[in-house]
Order: structure tokens, then C-alpha cells, then sequence
């Protein structure tokens, strides 16, 4: 299958499988998976890493690709931190 | 070093951790475990890709060193009722994260033109990454500025705010400027002219006072096209990074045009939708690099926030089109509001609320934006234990979009330790008000406004409401008759068996409290 197909196809089943377990998730815990789901978003850094450490690369392309790493890096740290820090609140009655 | 395969098979792994690390997010009891099963699955993909080649290690150590070191201190710092501008900012950094990525990957892929020329779907990747993450950035910034209120509004500021708000404009215009001057001899005056203006725009806009001006809807259609044009212009000629620059600026203004206009009860359905962006961004980095991982955890996100976008505007019975273009307000057939109140509104006491309770059965709490600017979910709490140990049943009753974002109430009163099965969604609670002796709103107006059942004509006409006006005695509190975000009177404030008690929200409860004790 030609490469574009492939990923083309993957990005379809997950958006199907991405509706399927967000509307299950409680109105409850909305802004946790707002937060959370926003770390998970900053898997962006994978791209990033690459671009910065790549040696035969640019300066310019190293340059921006290291200030992407600082931004993807904030969103992954502080989401899941933050996350944790407000599930963490969520009692059930004693 | 890892094999390609190796790598992949981590990358999958990856995956499938972030897709149950959210189906644990499905419950609050295994929620907490979710949320780190999804941490470990970034912390394998980004173990994998350090092990996948040779890197020269100094940008990506400072950039992780720097950036951990920002995110841990926000997450640990920042309050609960601070919430929303948090996740506004962090979408902002996932958007900026892409449209850097995208850029660094096309001024990578030009280097090696020559020998390695990019293909279709990477030049369309990169455009769609360069788009969709500068419209987040900007449009995330100008969401955080208005959840902290220092952008679009008349009033005075605090010096952090001056700092923020000067700041930034002042940081846009110089680089766009910079950038002008410098690249004017190599992009000519079309292009080095255009991104300086467009950088100035928005650092202009970003300094209005008012949330609105003449035309800024046929403005925002004109930028759109705009940037479309300007996206098909960067994939037949990639060569020229300067018109992908330029794209990316037009897109920022688009971003802060589309968010600038928007405040108060419609802050919920932008902070989902950026939410959403910020994950589609990932995914077009993802088609750029053609990387599974970031398609599929891109796809996740841009789903929960469609998802998330959608649960809002279904709350307020508006389209997702109306919330961005249209605007809320009076419409001429409003009653004003001297009609609904003259002479009907009661006014209250903390000793005359304390009474109520007496021989009350069921108390449902209705909390809005309101208790959050007053930080009373604490208080709140506490009146509610009190009533408990009086043997009266106490519920909260939330509506979707109660608060600055979906969910908002939910965490503030976790936070003040509220077990998390009193909060009753809207559906689940409105049916039991005529069975509830006294209902407390809290800092809301528009989502307990009776108007949206009876009046076709009125702006928040078919608006699904909490059925306060049901209740047997309806307390509300609030510091004044001042109408919500619909700019509306509420004629529940008028109802004969409402009770109104004008004061602080914290104040409010703590007098309540006080009384009840002494009672």
C-alpha cells in the first residue's frame, strides 16, 4: 500500500476510536481530559527532538525546531502534572 | 541505536498506553491511573525516538531542561479556579510546538532539495501544520488573555497584566518588523512587506479596548481565503520559505480574529474547539514527518475537543458557527428590565435563608462562574456538611456550561473535597427540583433564565436551563440585578417564591453559615 494510504488510514481509525472511548468520558471529568488530552498533544516533541538533534540539519532548522522542544515540552510536563494534581481531588462520599 | 522496526513497534506501544490511559479517564475512580498509563506511554515514545539515531544532544537537552522546568512550576503553581487560562496557554504551546516544527522540517527538507526532493503529501502536511497551529497559538493567547481579562477591556490593569499584554504586542511587532527589514533584499518587498504587516495587525488588535469593530466578520472571511490562497501558493512553491512565513502570520491574525470577539458563556466552546486544534496541529506534524504516533494521539485529542466543542453548544442550543461569528445580546422584543423586576424582586437575609432550612428536606446547590470569582467552593462545602449533619440531603446541580470551561465546577468543588457523586449533571438533576425544598444559586444567571422555556424571540431561546424556578424556595445570590452574558433580565428573579441575596458570593455563605449555626 502506497505510505500515504497507510498513514491516511491509520488517522481515520484513530479519529473513529478517539470518539469512541471521549464519549464515554463523564462531564465530571471534563477539564481533567481537556488538560490531559492536551499533554497527549504535545507528542508534537517526537518531531521536534528529531529536527533539533539531526546533525546535518541547518542551524535556522535546529533553531526552531529547539524552541518547538521547549513549548511541546511545557505542554507534556505541565499537562500530565496538572492533570494528576486535579484527578488526585476527586473523591467518591465516605 | 534502534532498529527502524524496534522504533516503530515503541511508537505502537505508545499508542495503544494513550488510548488507555483515556479510556481511564472514563470513570474518576481509575482516572488517576489513566492520566499517568498515558504519561508512560510519552515517556516511551520519547525514550524510543532519543535511542533511534545519533543526535547532536545540546538544543535537545536545554529545550527539555527549559521547558520541564516552565511546565512543572505552572502545574504545581496555578490555581484551580485558574484552570481555564492554564489550558488555554498549554493548547497555545501545543500550536506554537507545530507550526515550529513544520517550519524547521521544510527549512530542513529544502537544504536537501536537491537530492531528496519533498513529496505532495509533506508540502500539504506542512501548510496544514502551519495553519492550524498559528491560528491555535494566537487564537489560544487571545483566550487566555481574555479568561485573565486583560485583553479587550477598558478598565485598568495590573502590572503583571501591563507586562503580558505590552509585552507580547511589542514582541510581535519587533520581530515582524526584524524580520521584514532582513529578509527585504532576498523576498522583495511583497513578502518581507507582508509578514511585517501582518505581524503588526496583530499586535495592533491585540491593544483594542473593545472586543469589536465595524467589519470584522467580512475581515475574517477576507483571511480566511487569504490564507488558503496563500497555502496552495507554499505547496506549488516550497522552495520560497518566506511565503510560508507569511502564511503563518495571516493565519495568527485570522486566530486572534476569530477568538477576539468571543467572552463570557461562549469561553467554554473556544477553549474545546482550540483544544481540538491543538490536537489536529499534532496530527498534521505527524503527515509532515510521517509518524504514526503523532497521527494517532493528534486524531485523540482533535476528537475529545470536537466532541468536547460539541457538549457546549448543544448546552447553549447555538451552532459552533454562531458562537464564532454571531453575536449574543438583547434582541428588540427583550422586556427591559425595570418590566420584569418593578417592584416584584425580594430581597433576603443570611437569618431568613437559615429558617428555610428548618423542616427543609433536599437542597440542590446551582454554582456558576460567579463562585469561582469569588473562590467560594470552600465555603460552600462547609454549609453543605453542616446541612448534612441536619439530616438534609444536598445536592449540586451543574449545568454544562456553568463556568469558563467544560467541567470548571467539577474540579473547583473536588478541590474543596465534595464527593464527586453529589454532582449531578443537568439532565440527571432537573427532574428532581419539585422535589427540592431549596435551591441556591450560586453566581449564575443565564443557564437558571426560565426565558429560554417560554419566550421563542428571547436570544437564549431553546437553551436547555437548570429548573430552578422549580424548586419549592429559590435563593439566588448574587451582588446585583446585572444580567448575565445574554444581557438579559431574568424574570426568575422576580418569581414569587424567589428569594434574592445581594452580596459576595464567599460572604454570601459564610453569613449563611453563621446563621444557620446560631438558629
Amino acid at each position: 500500500m502506497d505510505s500515504f494510504v497507510m498513514i491516511l488510514t491509520v488517522f481515520i481509525l484513530a479519529i473513529f476510536i478517539g470518539f469512541e472511548i471521549i464519549t464515554k468520558v463523564p462531564p465530571t471529568l471534563h477539564t481533567p481530559l481537556m488538560s490531559g488530552s492536551n499533554a497527549i498533544s504535545g507528542i508534537t516533541i517526537i518531531g521536534a527532538l528529531v529536527l533539533a538533534g539531526q546533525m546535518e540539519n541547518s542551524h535556522l532548522a535546529q533553531i526552531l525546531a529547539f524552541v518547538a522542544v521547549i513549548f511541546a515540552t511545557i505542554n507534556v510536563v505541565g499537562g500530565f502534572l496538572v492533570t494528576d494534581r486535579m484527578l488526585k481531588m476527586f473523591k467518591k462520599r465516605d | 541505536m534502534l532498529n527502524q522496526n524496534v522504533l516503530n513497534i515503541a511508537y505502537l506501544i505508545s499508542a495503544m498506553l494513550f488510548i488507555f490511559g483515556l479510556k481511564g479517564l472514563s470513570h474518576p475512580r481509575t482516572a488517576v491511573r489513566g492520566n499517568r498509563i498515558a504519561a508512560l506511554g510519552m515517556l516511551l515514545a520519547i525514550a524510543a525516538t532519543l535511542l533511534s539515531s545519533k543526535f547532536e544532544w545540546h538544543y535537545i537537552i536545554m529545550g527539555v531542561a527549559i521547558g520541564s522546568v516552565f511546565g512543572a512550576v505552572a502545574a504545581m503553581k496555578v490555581k484551580m479556579t485558574s484552570m481555564p487560562e492554564m489550558v488555554g496557554l498549554f493548547n497555545g504551546f501545543g500550536g506554537a510546538a507545530s507550526v515550529l516544527v513544520a517550519g524547521s522540517a521544510l527549512v530542513a527538507a529544502m537544504q536537501f532539495a536537491s537530492t531528496n526532493p519533498p513529496g505532495t503529501q509533506m508540502k500539504i502536511a506542512i501548510v496544514t501544520s502551519g495553519i492550524i497551529g498559528s491560528v491555535t497559538f494566537f487564537g489560544s493567547y487571545v483566550a487566555f488573555g481574555k479568561l485573565a481579562e486583560f485583553l479587550a477591556v477598558k478598565w485598568k490593569l495590573y502590572t503583571w497584566q501591563k507586562i503580558v499584554k505590552y509585552g507580547f504586542s511589542l514582541v510581535v511587532a519587533a520581530g515582524a518588523v526584524w524580520f521584514g527589514v532582513k529578509s527585504y533584499n532576498d523576498a522583495g518587498a511583497l513578502l518581507a512587506g507582508g509578514i511585517t504587516v501582518s505581524g503588526l495587525a496583530i499586535a495592533g488588535i491585540l491593544l483594542l479596548k473593545k472586543d469589536r469593530f465595524p467589519a470584522m466578520n467580512v475581515l475574517k472571511g477576507i483571511l480566511g481565503l487569504l490564507t488558503l490562497v496563500l497555502g496552495v501558493l507554499v505547496v506549488l512553491n516550497p522552495w520560497n520559505t518566506m511565503l510560508f512565513w507569511l502564511l503563518v502570520g495571516t493565519a495568527g491574525v485570522l486566530g486572534v480574529l476569530l477568538t477576539f470577539s468571543i467572552g463570557g458563556a461562549d469561553m467554554p466552546v473556544v477553549i474545546a474547539l482550540l483544544n481540538s486544534y491543538s490536537g489536529l496541529a499534532a496530527t498534521a506534524t505527524g503527515f509532515v514527518i510521517n509518524n504514526n504516533v503523532l497521527i494517532i494521539s493528534g486524531s485523540l485529542v482533535g476528537a475529545s475537543g470536537i466532541i468536547l466543542t460539541n457538549i457546549m453548544c448543544k448546552a447553549m442550543n447555538r451552532s459552533l458557527t454562531n458562537v464564532l461569528f454571531g453575536f449574543m445580546g438583547p434582541t428588540s422584543e427583550t422586556p427591559s428590565a425595570d418590566d420584569v423586576y418593578g417592584g416584584k424582586v425580594k430581597a433576603t437575609s443570611a437569618e431568613e435563608i437559615a429558617m428555610l432550612f428548618d423542616g427543609a428536606r433536599r437542597v440542590a446547590i446551582v454554582p456558576g462562574y460567579g463562585m469561582a470569582v469569588a473562590q467560594a467552593q470552600h465555603a460552600v462545602n462547609e454549609l453543605a456538611t453542616l446541612l448534612e449533619k441536619r439530616g438534609i440531603e444536598v445536592v449540586y446541580a451543574i449545568h454544562p456550561v456553568a463556568g469558563r470551561m467544560p467541567g470548571h465546577m467539577n474540579v473547583l468543588l473536588a478541590e474543596a473535597n465534595v464527593a464527586y457523586d453529589k454532582l449531578l449533571e443537568m439532565d440527571e438533576a432537573n427532574p428532581t427540583f419539585l422535589q427540592t425544598d431549596v435551591a441556591i444559586v450560586l453566581g449564575a444567571n443565564d443557564v437558571v433564565n426560565p426565558v429560554a422555556r417560554t419566550d421563542p424571540n428571547s436570544p437564549i431561546a431553546g437553551m436547555p436551563i437548570i429548573d430552578v424556578d422549580k424548586a419549592r424556595t429559590a435563593v439566588v445570590i448574587k451582588r446585583s440585578l446585572s444580567p448575565g452574558f445574554a444581557g438579559i433580565p431574568n424574570p426568575l428573579f422576580a418569581q414569587n417564591n424567589t428569594l434574592m441575596f445581594f452580596n459576595d458570593g464567599k460572604k454570601a455563605i459564610l453569613d449563611i453559615i453563621a446563621a444557620v449555626k446560631e438558629s
